[in-house]
């Protein structure tokens, strides 16, 4: 099953490959992965998308807790959680694919940030479903180049992951 | 007053009392190696070859229960030190590996000698360090120290790039240290506790799995003490002999691959498990699928990632082990329930017969030595007391089966990864940490070239250890595979071109015997450990076929056992 891991670990050089390594290692898998630092400096927020039975995610945590950069973990999929992603696809705008793009983009309420004679970027937001639903909306022939950032989460109401 | 970082480095060693540390100089550690050959309060011993460094240090720590301390430069001398940081990894040993490093503004251009070592080693590290500034120079090393001791211990490397030795800063050490990211457990959680008591005075036929942990928690005396209050089957893994008593009729031998028949039977039949310090190892349960189907376990461990990693528990127990058992006795003694004695009865009854099946039997009246008759003698010449390192293969077997370790520490060898080329200079470390103990290294003739070099250390360094080398002129546990499992195709596993070993020991400055004769075996243990201050090595000429049993072969389940 498909699982979100929420790790805080300390901005430390080295700190990410840690973790990536350990997947690697341990012959984890990694989905998607996204780090930056969080409103305190000395802090990385990761998220990471990975897949395993109840069995290896149980595992997967522990590990991942035992690395000595970790300071803190939860499996977001536990409980309520929102997730997000972002992508930024350069599509064909020509002929009727301007229309259909623009079009489209409204109704995934989409943003257009940059034009020109032939093409359009946009930027989307939301879950990894509807990026991939957006996708396949403007059809593989119109798809110029595709940048997603992986997926982000947070848990819903009074959950949250500080230290 | 301001130090430089070599001052501030063997400042810091002082401050954690550290009296020893393995090494060998290089262009990057120079600073440091300077300011160690001005003082007298840490010495320096030299080795020849980095992984002996890695391989002493942890001898000592295994010893002693003290952090082992490694000092080599960067490039090869980091590389070099890797297998022996993987071994200790392995066997959760407290070391801290100072590497030296190309100077910051070099790191990261090919300089000479450069590697990244702190990416080499990450993988076989409990953590690892690079210092970019003096300024945290202290704090890493205090931080790698308690990294390296507390919760379950491992190697901690702090790489240390030349010009931070040569940098200044004030030096003050801290007294303690707080990781917001780091904290282990040390108590059991009660309730765990509590539900683990119930358990265990409910078993029919139980026994107790103790490893490693038992020993690196110094937990032996707690540990027999619980086995005591309830008078059920112990056995350990290979890292776990000495915590109980190897001579006391409660203790069935070691489990596992190479383990006893009772032990193994043992588990497979058992109903509940007590797993203490022990991680369920590939070399103990055998075939995973197979191992103790009837059983419900307890599992007790510092390390949560140990707990449910291959073999799923019914009631798992975060803790040290010292801190759990001392809950666990307390709350026995005060129940009311007592283990069912009828029932215990009985099933050591059924575990007498399996004992009776005398697994360890071999030919005694075989015209060649047996190896299995040197490990019996060395036992009985050395009164069970001495430290017994070993390399890997048939002989470590044969000594874990045949030197019955009556108390923890005394058995030093390559548990998890395996490692030949380990015994003789963990021996080394042992002997400098315990100049007044009986040192010996049980050893075959493949293993011992693997860290030949040392011989030259231990001269230097005046360590007398005594070197028992089993010499069947094979890789003995490769041959003996062959033999089992590959219809006797004896790939590359035969020995050609030894050297005269005699002559060997006697070339490094020390005493050598050829022991040829099964009569001669005793009369030449005796005589090499009345030689206190020599080290002698024995090149006892071995049968060449000679197999360990009994055995589990692999993909086998514990009762599946190959009997002689």
């Amino acid at each position: 099953m498909r699982h979100i891991l929420s790790i805080l670990l300390e901005n430390e050089s080295g700190a990410l490959s840690r973790v990536a390594g350990l997947f690697s290692a341990r012959g984890y898998n990694i989905e998607s992965l996204t780090v930056a630092p969080t409103e305190d400096p000395s802090l990385s927020r990761m998220t990471l998308v990975t897949s395993g039975s109840d069995e290896v995610i149980e595992q997967i945590m522990k590990q991942v807790n035992k690395l000595i950069d970790v300071v803190k973990l939860v499996l977001l999929t536990e409980s309520d959680h929102i997730e997000r992603e972002l992508m930024l696809v350069k599509t064909q705008a020509r002929g009727e694919a301007r229309e259909e793009v623009k079009r489209l983009a409204d109704i995934f309420r989409a943003r257009i940030i940059d034009v020109d004679a032939g093409t359009y970027t946009v930027e989307v937001t939301g879950t990894g479903q509807k990026l991939d639903a957006f996708l396949e909306a403007v059809g593989a022939a119109n798809v110029i180049e595709v940048v997603r950032t992986g997926l982000s989460g947070i848990g819903r109401g009074d959950n949250a992951l500080r230290v | 007053m301001e130090l430089t970082g070599a001052e501030i480095l063997v400042r810091c060693l002082k401050e954690e009392g550290v009296k020893h540390v393995f090494g060998y100089p290089g262009g990057a550690v120079l600073n440091i190696y300077d300011t160690l050959n001005a003082q007298d309060d840490v010495d320096h011993i030299l080795v020849r070859h980095e992984q002996g460094a890695t391989h002493a240090a942890d001898g000592y720590a295994r010893a002693t229960g003290k952090p082992g301390v490694v000092l080599v430069t960067s490039g090869p001398g980091a590389t070099n030190a890797v297998t022996g940081i993987a071994t200790a990894f392995m066997d959760s040993i407290p070391m801290v590996i100072i590497t030296g490093q190309v100077p910051t503004h070099a790191i990261g251009s090919d300089a000479f000698q450069e590697v990244d070592a702190v990416g080499i080693t990450r993988p076989c590290v409990k953590h690892n360090f690079l210092v970019k500034d003096i300024k945290d120079l202290a704090l890493t090393m205090k931080k790698a120290f308690h990294v390296a001791t507390t919760g379950r211990p491992g190697p901690v490397v702090v790489d240390v790039p030349k010009d931070v030795t040569t940098d200044r800063y004030a030096f003050e050490y801290p007294k303690k240290i707080e990781m917001r990211s780091y904290k282990p457990a040390s108590k059991g959680h009660t309730g765990q506790v509590r539900k683990a008591m119930d358990m265990i005075l409910a078993a029919r036929k139980p026994m107790i799995y103790s490893g490693g942990g038992v020993v690196l928690d110094k937990s032996h005396e707690v540990f027999t003490e619980f086995c005591r209050l309830l008078g059920y089957p112990v056995t350990n893994t290979l890292m776990g002999l000495g915590a109980f008593p190897g001579t006391d009729p409660q203790f069935v031998g070691m489990l596992g691959m190479h383990g006893t028949y009772e032990a193994n039977m043992g588990m497979h039949h058992c109903d509940v498990l007590i797993a203490i310090g022990a991680r369920f190892d590939d070399r103990v349960t055998g075939n995973i699928e197979k191992f103790c189907p009837h059983a419900q376990i307890v599992h007790i461990d510092i390390d949560p990632s140990s707990i449910a990693k291959t073999v799923k528990v019914d009631v798992p127990i975060v803790g040290a082990v010292g801190p759990v058992l001392r809950q666990l006795n307390r709350m026995i003694r005060e129940s009311e329930r007592k283990p069912d004695e009828k029932a215990l009865a009985e099933w050591w009854k059924q575990i007498e017969e399996w004992r009776a099946t005398d697994c360890l039997r071999y030919d005694r009246a075989s015209k060649r030595i047996k190896p299995q008759y040197v490990m019996e003698e060395l036992y009985r010449v050395t009164g069970g007391k001495a430290y017994v390192t070993s390399d890997v293969g048939q002989h470590q077997m044969w000594a874990a089966q045949f030197y019955k370790f009556d108390l923890p520490n005394r058995w030093i060898n390559s548990g998890g990864l395996g490692t030949m080329g380990f015994g003789l200079p963990a021996a080394l470390g042992v002997k400098l940490a315990l100049p007044d103990e009986e040192v010996v290294c049980v050893t075959g003739e493949a293993s011992i070239i693997m860290c030949i070099q040392e011989l030259s250390t231990a001269l230097q360094y005046g360590l007398p250890v005594k070197v028992v080398n089993l010499n069947n002129g094979y890789m003995g546990m490769v041959r003996q595979w062959q033999e089992f499992f590959y219809q006797k195709r004896y790939a590359m596993s035969y020995m050609e071109a030894l050297p005269d070993f005699v002559k060997l020991a006697e070339s490094f400055g020390h005493v050598g015997m050829k022991i040829e004769k099964p009569g001669d075996v005793t009369g030449a243990l005796e005589e090499a450990m009345a030689m206190k201050d020599r080290l002698v090595f024995m090149d006892f000429i071995t049968d060449p076929e000679e197999n360990v049993y009994p055995m589990i072969p692999a993909g086998a389940g514990q009762n599946e056992m190959i009997l002689v």
